[in-house]
């Protein structure tokens, strides 16, 4: 579905990915973690071209983005949802007119119809007595939820989260969890997310990629990943408190 | 595309590396503000459009009846200086009469749009730069483009009509506030009487002052726009960054409007 092919990007004189390649296969749910300045919204930001490689290639479909004309690029585009780390609504819009935005300037869909998708969006996300506040109204974690709906409401087939729990207390982080989980069983839809929480990394992930240094030093299956021997691994693992056979087996039991 | 990379240049070694640095920013700059132009003109024919009538109709609010009052208070007071300087100068002459002529004339012709594009400059140009500096670092910006919905269309457009519109407008009241203060100033300072000070003033200005005014001031008001937007679209580094796009905005508005302002007289005054 997204494919990265010894991509290589420099920023401000530092190599931030450095030949890295990899899949996102169809219907997974795709998780970069690393520590910060590693690269991961970097790599996120990639797939949509909001940044371009220095050098390899990112294609989504089957059709490389690199050098795609700006019609093309729309198209690719529509295929997208994104949640951006703070949520990115326009300030001066309700959370509503928030979420109906996408489907007013782009869709032929008629008021009622808006209103309609746009509600069932926000009965989704938990948002539906909220429609009507402003961005600065609500907390961060509601916004999160919030540019959330606004980032499927147009039934995108992949979806990308930059650091969907960052800042956000437990129970909201694992209630991010849920729909993201919820969207890929009842959807199908493809996901990649970007986050420094291993626990919903490992709660949500279908595969797990781990960057360090520019380079992506391991790639498996939740399950593979916490048994990694990899050094890096193992340090972020035991920075949160996630052993081998630890706290993250005896959440699966329960 | 708006959303740009984040650029790193190494330090220059010397002088004329800097100097050439600069020199090639600032091409750089005027070339990416002459596209940003030519995008939003290309995209006013979406001007009719419901939303984007509302938010032309906002925009023209916000430039317009919102800096009014400054508009007002400033204009009174320079049509209330040119009048007491003129008129004491032409006092030692017995000739105060003539500063009705004066005030119109270079309030139509200099005056009211340099007023107006300054003012404006500080009040709306700025505010537009902040505002998508903002929108900038918050990665709203980006957000449009991942929505496909194209930043110049959404958001300058609206703003560059509105301005067009209501810049010549304000100009030509900034006009009138300025006469109105060298009249106050002429009847209750220097002796002369409105109908006196009006009828002068009519006989000078000619038709073609107030049409160069209004070309100025509508060049100006595309001026504004244009940098703030650029401005506020190349923001980096959060609220720094923010703070520098509006003073960069303002300074940059500050000169064109002095520089374009001259070459415009030069063209249709000088033969």
């Amino acid at each position: 579905m997204i494919r990265f092919d010894q991509v290589t990007k420099v920023l401000g004189g530092r190599t931030v990915l450095d030949r890295i390649s990899f899949e996102v296969k169809k219907g997974e749910t795709f998780v970069i973690v690393g520590p910060s300045g590693a690269g991961k919204s970097v790599s996120l930001k990639h797939m949509v071209r909001l940044l371009t490689p220095d050098s390899g290639d990112v294609s989504v479909g089957g059709a490389s983005i690199v050098n795609t004309s700006r019609a093309e690029l729309e198209q690719v585009r529509n295929r997208f949802g994104y949640l951006f780390q703070g949520g990115a609504m326009l300030a001066w819009m309700t959370v509503a007119e928030n979420i109906a935005l996408p489907l007013i300037e782009k869709t032929t869909l008629t008021n009622d119809e808006i209103s309609d998708k746009v509600a069932a969006s926000l009965a989704m996300v938990g948002l539906e007595k909220d429609g009507e506040k402003y961005p600065d109204e609500i907390s961060g974690g509601m916004r999160k939820r919030a540019g959330l709906a606004r980032a499927i409401i147009r039934d995108p087939e992949i979806v990308l989260y930059d650091e969907p729990t960052s800042g956000l207390d437990p129970v909201t982080s694992r209630t991010i969890d849920k729909l993201i989980d919820e969207l890929r069983e009842k959807l199908g839809v493809t996901s990649v997310v970007v986050t420094h929480d291993l626990h919903s990394a490992l709660s949500i992930g279908s595969r797990i990629a781990m960057l360090f240094g520019g380079k992506i030093v391991e790639l498996s299956d939740p399950a593979t990943f916490v048994k990694s021997e990899q050094e890096d691994v193992q340090g972020f693992l035991e920075a949160q408190y996630i052993t081998k056979a630890g706290s993250w087996e005896r959440k699966q039991r329960a | 595309m708006i959303t740009r990379e984040p650029e790193y240049y190494p330090p220059p070694r010397n002088f004329a590396g800097r100097l050439g640095r600069h020199l090639l920013f600032f091409c750089r700059e005027l070339g990416q503000g002459g596209l940003l132009l030519a995008d939003a003109v290309w995209n006013v024919r979406y001007v009719f459009t419901k939303r984007a009538r509302r938010e032309v109709v906002n925009q023209m609010y916000v430039a317009g009846i919102k800096s009014l009052g400054v508009v007002t208070v400033v204009a009174v007071f320079t049509g209330m200086i040119l009048a007491l300087q003129t008129g004491l100068a032409l006092r030692d002459y017995n000739q105060e009469v003539y500063i009705g002529g004066a005030v119109m004339v270079s309030m139509l012709r200099e005056m009211g749009p340099f007023m107006t594009g300054l003012i404006l400059a500080a009040c709306v140009g700025s505010a537009i730069a902040a505002q998508l500096g903002t929108m900038a670092v918050s990665e709203e910006i980006a957000a449009l483009e991942i929505m496909s919905i194209d930043p110049v269309r959404f958001l300058v457009m609206p703003r560059l009509v509105a301005m067009a519109i209501m810049t010549p407008l304000l100009s030509f009241y900034t006009c009138m506030m300025g006469v109105l203060g060298g009249g106050i100033v002429g009847a209750t300072q220097l002796g002369v009487a409105w109908a006196a000070y009006i009828d002068n003033g009519t006989r000078n200005a000619e038709i073609k002052d107030l049409y160069v005014g209004l070309l100025k001031a509508f060049l100006f008001g595309v001026i504004i726009t244009i940098v703030a937007c650029h401005e506020g679209f190349a923001t980096e580094q959060g609220a720094v960054g923010v703070g520098q796009s509006t003073r960069r905005s303002v300074i940059v508005s500050f000169l064109l409007i002095l520089v374009v302002g001259y070459f415009v007289t030069r063209l249709l005054y000088v033969s």
